[in-house]
């Protein structure tokens, strides 16, 4: 297997005459993340649970660190952090039982035990909640020590099913703060988003999939060039404050952009017509309009990507 | 590459056993802090001090003529009667629970086989009935003793009691084969419920009393072994009459042997365990 951390082989999943996924072939190595991108129901849950041996393929093989996650399960999941879907948690339990059984499970030494829980918690900032039943708690708190959980003990390999789901806006940016310190302290992490946003922000590669199909995998250059041939014509523009309506529809004014499109209420990407000298004049009309811009830079283009390429398929 | 220590092989995962017990420890944390727990302690003490309260009031005879008769009289009806209910209220959704409220979601993704998570549970099951049963118990002694001082412990209440630990494993190995089952905890609860107080009765019934057949392959016959000890004598295999003299119609009551008994309940608490852990194995998380 050579030093592959993930190898998946011919991967299919059918329900009955359904095929959930189909002849998935994927290989990941090295330390960095990899994000899992594709519409509803295109199979990346599925994907994930036979990784983790929660559903089993019709067909094919997965290998972590090169052994058979279908018939060592325990073995090959020994330095695996998982996070799949929205688990739920013994509700009579605190937080600091929950994840003493993770630990206890995972192996952790005992006199360990609580210095890495204590690690864990501090970064999801759930440190003031130790000795509270998690039936009691939101659910994006649930989805914190749920992360938690999925880190404790520094698993070498890390699979999140869209692990910022639930979490306040100052969540998912701590999660991905996480997510970023891992991959530099030498973790694959693989992990499926719909935010594009955050998928071009923390990951280098991105895998793409729809119908149970692999449609791309590569870095995210590689696959956006792939998918989406006008890539450096498109600037992500960030605003001070919020937009408002009339503010975008006087830069969509501007001759020489060609389309405008929201990504949040602070950010826009803007498709621009023509050669540099063309797109040094765009922007500096639209500093001129006053406001509020703060900064441009060129878009990774994946959002375009995104939609170029599962608008070709479906 | 940077000049980081090695620290190798982090964390060895336990093996099997160790797992199994740190399900047991939590599962067993669960189950005290439970609602379920509580009232089901409450339940057997409310039985046990009725039943001391009819004694002591109105000193029935089939109660007070023998230690044997008492134990006869006390324990066969509501000992089973609280095992059968100990093992629903701790088994019946143990593995469908797991789906259905998706805290299998929190396990079954780390390094530990589906069969510790279920051996584990199970143990922890097992332990709560086993303290209710054992509370239960404590008044029964506790009665026989003051109605019949030293001679208040006859032996076959000693093998009465170790029939009925062994009939607490096998109800909970079917209560948790009916939970592995389905994923839906309340179908797995209600399936093993009609099962244990009404289906098995009416099968017995159809089978022994009317068809002749002796009916060991139903789990409360087996369980009847507990109060058949405490008859002396021990009651005959099975005794035939018939409705009306020289009619056609007759009925069988079969009595199961301390043996048959033995057999009947090991086998169920093997081959429920056995088929349980099999499926737990094969289902799917969606
Ligand atoms: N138990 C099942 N029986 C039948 N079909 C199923 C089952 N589980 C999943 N599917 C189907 O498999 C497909 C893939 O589902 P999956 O959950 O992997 O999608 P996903 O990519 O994670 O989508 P989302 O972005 O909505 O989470 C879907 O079409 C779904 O309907
Ligand atoms: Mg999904």
């Amino acid at each position: 297997m050579d030093n592959y951390s993930i190898v998946v082989q011919n991967l299919s999943k059918e329900y009955g005459s359904f095929s959930a996924l189909s002849n998935l072939n994927l290989k990941m190595q090295g330390s960095k993340c990899v994000g899992f991108l594709g519409p509803n129901g295109a199979g990346k849950t599925t994907t994930l649970k036979i990784f983790t041996d929660m559903i089993k393929p019709s067909k094919g093989h997965i290998f972590i660190n090169g052994i058979d996650v279908n018939r060592e399960k325990k073995k090959a999941l020994k330095s695996v952090g998982v996070l799949i879907e929205t688990p739920e948690i013994y509700p009579s339990l605190t937080e600091r039982e929950a994840l003493s059984m993770i630990g206890q499970i995972k192996g952790i030494p005992k006199h360990d035990l609580d210095s890495s829980i204590k690690k864990v918690v501090e970064k999801v900032k759930m440190e003031d909640w130790l000795d509270k039943k998690v039936g009691k708690m939101s659910k994006g708190m649930k989805q914190r020590i749920n992360i938690a959980a999925a880190i404790l003990g520094d698993p070498d390999i890390i699979l999140l099913d869209e692990p910022t789901s639930g979490l306040d806006p100052r969540g998912m940016s701590e999660v991905r703060d996480i997510i970023k310190e891992l991959k530099n302290e030498n973790h694959l992490i693989f992990m499926s988003s719909h935010i594009l946003s955050e998928v071009s922000d923390i990951c280098e590669e991105v895998a793409m999939i729809n119908h149970g199909k692999l449609l791309a995998y590569g870095k995210i250059s590689d696959v956006v060039s792939k998918f989406y041939v006008e890539k450096e014509n498109v600037v992500e523009l960030s605003f001070v404050s919020d937009l408002r309506q009339s503010s975008i529809k006087a830069i969509s004014k501007i001759t020489g952009v060609k389309k405008v499109d929201t990504i949040d209420d602070k950010r826009l990407n803007i498709t621009i017509e023509g050669d540099q000298k063309k797109q040094a004049e765009v922007l500096s009309s639209i500093v001129k309009l006053n406001v509020g811009l703060i900064s441009f830079k060129p878009s990774s283009g994946l959002e375009e990507a995104y939609l170029s390429a599962f608008k070709e398929v479906t | 590459m940077k000049g980081e220590i090695d620290f190798g092989d982090k964390n060895t995962v336990p093996n099997d056993f160790i797992q199994t017990l740190v399900m047991t420890k939590y599962a067993s944390l669960d189950y005290l802090r439970s609602r379920r727990f509580f009232i089901l302690l409450i339940i057997s003490v409310l039985i046990g001090i009725l039943l001391t309260g009819i004694v002591a009031y109105f000193r029935p005879a089939s109660f007070l003529t023998s230690s044997l008769s008492f134990y006869s009289s006390w324990w066969s009806m509501s000992v089973t009667f609280i095992i059968i209910l100990s093992a629903v209220f701790f088994g019946g959704d143990a593995i469908s629970g797991e789906f259905q409220n998706k805290t299998g979601y929190f396990l079954v993704g780390n390094p530990i086989k589906r069969s510790s998570i279920y051996i584990g549970k199970f143990l922890a099951a097992f332990l709560f009935s086993l303290i209710i049963f054992l509370v239960f118990t404590a008044i029964t002694v506790g009665n026989g003793v003051y109605y019949f001082h030293s001679s208040g412990f006859p032996y076959q209440f000693f093998e009465s009691f170790l029939l009925s630990i062994l009939y607490i494993a096998a109800a909970m190995g079917l209560t948790f084969f009916f939970s592995s089952l389905f994923k839906n905890s309340t179908t797995s609860i209600i399936i093993t419920v009609i099962l244990l107080l009404f289906v098995f009765s009416l099968l017995q019934t159809l089978v022994g009393t009317l068809a002749h057949i002796q009916p060991w392959f139903i789990l409360t016959y087996g369980a009847q072994a507990i109060s058949n000890v405490l008859s002396n004598p021990y009651p005959p295999a099975v005794v035939s009459a018939s409705i009306a003299p020289h009619a056609a119609f007759s009925i069988s009551s079969y009595y199961v042997r301390l043996g048959e008994g033995v057999i009947i309940m090991l086998g169920y608490f093997i081959i429920t365990t056995i088929a349980g852990l099999f499926i737990f194995e094969k289902k799917e998380f969606n």
